[in-house]
């Protein structure tokens, strides 16, 4: 990991405020998609790519690269301008987002775009195969890690302590799960549909380490994630309180936004908002 | 080869093919005495993953470890395997193409006693409607370990159904094997027996018979249900009178309905369809028994063979042809 201070945050901050045009850009290109949890989590997945996670553009499959798994696969537009914008392919491709031939499913799709390292989509599941990434990395002595994003409504799914209880088990602590908690799912709030808190608690006493921090505070993330390097045997959980459409005030904390497109028009004064002038 | 179980024949292959591949993983949920993986176990402790009673958790993790370069090989029931676990099997799976192969057991009522909870009839069904999978039955200890060396050896996703009873040597030891293609077991022209799994032997068992009233039935043993083998049914189709499939699992969308499928749109003719007649089964102390009382067995085989013929006379009169000339399809 390359070295931190305030200008490695300000520049984060920044190519996060551009990953979010690309977001909503691309997601009013496609006309349908999930912008609300996108916006929540591309904070964190701008610190993975560009200042954390060991890989490589010009090699995606490089077999000792760490991995991100977005266990939440709906939010696939936050890795996939982060993935262009690393690299991985041409920006221009983000505007093809869910169309026939497109490499960019709606879901990530492990086969068909370059940097996804595992098909995800379907809850819980994501998280179970990063698991099982993680362990395939322990039994054959490799060193990379695995960082798997979910959404809090997703922790709902049984399978997913099922993963967490195998995780503990098998002392995975190349695994770090960091939970995008911005507190909406599609039917409204979490804590009215099924509450899940206390998450650290719930996780800890599944046998992970596990903490809380502001998943929008570049330092408090690469301050988590400093501490979930530590190979104390267990896995780390990264509980990360996020507003869902962070960044574009008529978006935050409401819940219809799950999975709406913006309109051309909405889209042009939310990118206003973020700082640029150019029309969709 | 000697009579055995096939679940006994794939954990001691599974050993030999730990042998030869390091990168071959086994996965199991909490039955290794059962499903025979604790011979795995036993020998390569160190590539042997517990998931615990969690067979959706345990097919994704082995989705996961395949795209590290494992080759992961998942046990549990059939019932769990194909239902509990469907949509990781499906979606972390067959989706993305990932190397894993999953062993079920217990295909089909044969775990009698426990009754319907643990019977397994609707797996082959359900597998083989995704795309991207192979699903094999194979019927006896030569095919199975025949299989599970070729499964090993299959770049891509594989649903493998075993037995739980002692399974009776149907070939010979040096017998070939390729995925995708039936072998045949018995000549006969007058109508063939598409079997898979435990039913082949029963099919043998109903071929003799029907042999003493001079009906000459050719036996298939249809180890893989997918991709099927179009070929042997074409031919079959088009030098005998009919079909007769038989399989311990549900008529519906299994071995039946994958052969139908194929004829249908190779060369139609006459099948009538042996097995769970879309219904479920009970317990049973006897295995055997319990397939006689749901009339999945060979008395159920050559009642389906007499009628096939039957029909087939009636539709000969029907078209003024001559009787047992075959059938010819455009």
């Amino acid at each position: 990991m390359t070295g931190w201070n305030s200008e490695t945050a300000a520049r984060l901050q920044d190519l996060a405020r551009e990953l979010r045009c690309d977001i909503i850009r691309m997601i009013t290109e496609a006309g349908s998609g999930h912008p609300g949890g996108s916006l929540s989590a591309i904070d964190i997945v701008t610190y993975l790519y560009f200042h954390l996670m060991r890989v490589d553009p010009a090699n995606p499959g490089w077999e000792d690269r760490d991995r991100f798994v977005l266990s939440k696969g709906h939010c696939s537009p936050a890795p996939y301008a982060a993935l262009a914008r690393r690299g991985y392919f041409p920006r221009e491709v983000l505007w093809t987002l869910r169309d026939v031939g497109s490499p960019l499913q709606g879901h990530p799709d492990m086969r068909k775009t370059p940097g996804i390292d595992m098909t995800t989509g379907s809850l819980g599941q994501g998280f179970s195969a990063a698991t099982g990434i993680a362990l395939g990395g322990k039994c054959q002595g490799k060193d990379f890690r695995v960082y798997c994003m979910l959404g809090d409504g997703e922790v709902q799914e049984g399978v997913v302590w099922e993963a967490a209880m195998a995780a503990a088990h098998y002392r995975l602590d190349n695994l770090v799960a960091v939970v995008d908690n911005n507190k909406l799912q599609t039917d409204g709030a979490t804590a009215e549909i099924i509450g899940i808190e206390p998450l650290e608690e719930k996780f800890r006493a599944f046998g992970w380490e596990a903490r809380r921090i502001d998943g929008h505070d570049f330092n408090a993330i690469h301050e988590a994630f400093a501490w979930a390097q530590e190979r104390a045997g267990k896995p780390h959980a990264i509980v990360a309180d996020t507003v869902k459409g962070k960044g574009i005030r008529e978006m935050e904390g409401d819940h219809r936004w799950h999975g709406l497109p913006p309109t051309r028009e909405q889209a042009e004064r939310f990118l206003k908002e973020l700082g640029e002038e150019v029309a969709v | 080869m000697k009579p055995e179980p096939t679940r006994v024949v794939y954990g001691r292959t599974l050993v030999e093919l730990g042998e030869r591949n390091p990168r071959l993983v086994v996965l199991e949920a909490d039955i290794a005495k059962s499903t025979n993986t604790f011979q795995f176990q036993k020998r390569f402790p160190e590539r042997f993953f517990q998931a615990g009673v969690a067979e959706l958790n345990m097919v994704c993790m082995a989705a996961g470890m395949a795209t590290t370069g494992l080759l992961p090989f998942c046990s549990t029931f059939a019932v769990f395997a194909s239902m509990r676990a469907c949509e990781g099997v499906r979606t972390s799976i067959c989706y993305p193409r990932l190397n894993v192969k999953i062993v079920a057991t217990n295909g089909g009522v044969e775990i009698c006693g426990d009754g319907v909870t643990h019977q397994a009839v609707e797996d082959i069904a359900i597998t083989r409607s995704f795309a991207n999978i192979a699903v094999l039955a194979p019927s006896d200890p030569v095919t199975t370990r025949n299989a599970t060396l070729a499964i090993a050896e299959y770049d891509g996703p594989v649903y493998m159904r075993l037995g739980r009873q002692t399974a009776a040597v149907l070939h010979p030891d040096n017998q070939a094997f390729e995925i995708g293609s039936m072998i045949r077991l018995r000549r006969g022209d007058d109508l063939a027996i598409v079997a898979c799994g435990n039913m082949v032997e029963q099919a043998l068992v109903a071929a003799a018979e029907l042999d003493k009233e001079g009906i000459r039935a050719r036996v298939l043993d249809c180890h893989t249900i997918k991709p099927i083998d179009r070929e042997a049914l074409r031919a079959a189709a088009r030098e005998t009178r009919g079909i007769v499939t038989a399989e311990d699992h549900n008529v519906v969308g299994g071995l039946g309905g994958a052969v139908c499928e194929a004829v249908a749109e190779e060369c139609p003719t006459i099948v009538r369809r042996v097995g769970l007649q879309d219904r479920f089964a009970s317990s049973g102390r006897d295995y055997r028994k319990l397939l006689a009382q749901y009339h999945i067995d060979a008395p159920a085989i050559i009642a389906a063979a007499r009628d096939v013929l039957a029909t087939s006379r009636s539709h000969a009169a029907d078209r003024a042809e001559p009787a047992g000339a075959g059938h010819v399809c455009r």
